[in-house]
């Protein structure tokens, strides 16, 4: 559960990045955050794990709350998120399961992970996560090896191997080409689904939104402008959401 | 193709759109050719003396060969010592070289307070040449191999740390990001984010060095630091140029063995 309270971000430059924003993510929900760029989807996912800090408000996840943890307490509230990024942000030199493993560094002492000794259950849980993904057997392979869709496969591992309860993903699908698209919004919902971890993804296609999400959220200008099921994203919606009609290339196509 | 005029489009400069002026590229030419004539008659490098010790040069050439091969045995243990002297100073200046790097680099979140001095003192490090610090060593520690060794220490440092910061510096941001996500701690992240990066080419560094401190841990015995260098000193001293000859071809064949391998090495690590 994500819980947002009176939550305002104002950067240095004085550009609003949040208004004012109040909602309650459930858990098991598959939320996709949807907007113009620069509405603030990014600084909205950024902040459930505080890679951006808020500037008053408070944001907590499963009841802890994220503002106010600092240290230690941070990293494992992190721990229990993981995070999808559009340039899916692997070492690209180290192999598949390192990469995998690397999500497992919360659950050990600094000097344990220094030395790499994971547990031998820890590189199960690592094959099982890329199992989940199919590109089990990719596990010892660079991971500049893969295709761009297999990269963002094993980040995904990556999260799952956290055994993370919350997922967010920031625009995903954005560097990849539409059938690997839907390889990897198909992998995200049915992990969403067969685990309960709550997903939060920003996208800026809208009929993947309508079509993988059970809610959606419409941000502009920093402000929830849309809060409702994908049946009530109708074009109209989306047009008061973007300000103007929908247009082209906002659509996927191919459904 | 003009359709809107735009402000910036009225200053041809800042437009893009013009190519650039030539003068600004000749006027770089005649103050770089002035610079060297200045320096050249400052100091009295003309090439009036290149033509002057020309047949100075030739007459050293012509007593340094035939080289005086029955000099191999003497110069071998020393020529060992030399390349001694470079491993442990290169190893041991890189691993100091490696906790300095991390505290420089701009991009993992240590405060100014730290980067900013640690950089000072970086620099002056570079700043001292190896023979001077070699002097300084024998001086402090006498004379013998370990003030080579330990100035080899110094001036690796220097060069292995400097290059290996600037190299994080320009390190993918993205793995960090994704480590800090995931809950890591600074070290952690480091190990996960930053090493695998910056590795190769810190290994490449470290080789490179190697490379340079052979030469230089030849030249080190000059001032008594050990090494081969004694060996050249005593031969030029005593104007056996066939000795200093056998001395230098040595010199040359560990150089580009050395050169050779780690070109290899270099070539699969990036």
């Amino acid at each position: 559960m994500i819980e947002f309270d009176n939550v305002t971000k104002v950067y240095a430059n004085g550009t609003v990045g949040l208004r004012n924003i109040n909602l309650t993510i459930r858990e098991g929900e598959l939320v996709v955050i949807v907007g113009l760029s620069g509405a603030g989807k990014s600084t909205f996912l950024r902040s459930i794990n505080r890679l951006t800090d808020i500037t008053s408000g408070d944001i907590r996840v499963n009841g802890q709350s994220v503002t106010r943890a600092s240290g230690s307490q941070l990293r494992r509230i992190r721990r229990d998120i993981g995070m999808i990024f559009q340039s899916f942000n692997l070492v690209k030199r180290s192999t598949v399961i390192r990469n995998v493993l690397s999500g497992r560094v919360g659950y050990h002492s600094t000097l344990r992970t220094l030395l790499g000794w994971f547990p031998k259950q820890d590189v199960e849980l690592s094959l099982d996560a890329l199992q989940r993904v199919n590109i089990r057997e990719k596990a010892y392979v660079r991971s500049d090896q893969l295709s761009g869709g297999q990269q963002q496969r094993v980040s995904i591992a990556r999260a799952l191997a956290q055994e993370a309860r919350v997922i967010l993903a920031d625009e995903p699908v954005a560097s990849l080409d539409p059938l690997t698209t839907r390889q990897v919004m198909e992998d995200l919902k049915r992990i969403n689904r067969d685990m309960n971890i709550t997903t939060v993804i920003n996208l800026h296609f809208i009929d993947l939104a309508r079509e993988y999400a059970t809610r959606i959220i419409g941000l502009r200008a920093g402000e929830v402008v849309f809060d409702g099921t994908p049946e009530e994203a109708t074009d109209e919606a989306f047009a008061e959401i973007y300000g103007r009609p929908v247009q082209q290339d906002e659509l996927l196509g191919g459904a | 193709m003009k359709t809107t005029v735009s402000p910036a489009s009225l200053n041809p400069a800042a437009s893009g759109m013009e190519p650039p002026r030539k003068y600004k590229q000749i006027a770089g030419w005649i103050i770089l050719v002035a610079v060297i004539v200045a320096c050249s008659v400052r100091t009295e490098a003309t090439p009036y003396q290149l033509i002057v010790g020309l047949p100075q040069m030739g007459s050293l050439l012509q007593e340094m060969f035939p080289p005086d091969w029955s000099y191999l045995p003497t110069i071998w243990g020393p020529m060992m010592e030399t390349l001694q002297i470079a491993i442990l100073g290169t190893t041991l200046g890189a691993l100091l070289a490696v906790p300095v790097a991390l505290l420089c680099a701009s991009n993992l979140g240590v405060s100014r307070w730290v980067s900013l001095p640690t950089r000072m003192v970086l620099n002056l490090v570079r700043t001292i040449p190896d023979l001077l610090f070699a002097a300084i060593f024998v001086a402090v520690f006498g004379i013998g191999p370990f003030a080579g060794m330990l100035a080899l220490v110094f001036f690796s440092f220097g060069i292995i740390a400097k290059l290996t910061f600037e190299a994080i510096e320009a390190i993918d941001p993205g793995p960090l990001e994704a480590m800090t996500a995931v809950g890591a701690n600074r070290l952690q992240i480091i190990m996960y984010g930053v090493v695998p990066q910056a590795l190769p080419y810190f290994m490449s560094y470290l080789l490179y060095t190697f490379e340079v401190n052979v030469r230089a841990a030849a030249v080190l015995g000059l001032v008594g630091a050990g090494g081969i260098g004694l060996l050249l000193d005593r031969s030029l001293g005593l104007f056996r140029y066939d000795r200093a000859a056998i001395i230098i071809l040595l010199t040359l064949a560990i150089v580009l063995v050395i050169d050779y391998g780690s070109t290899m090495i270099r070539r699969k690590l990036l």
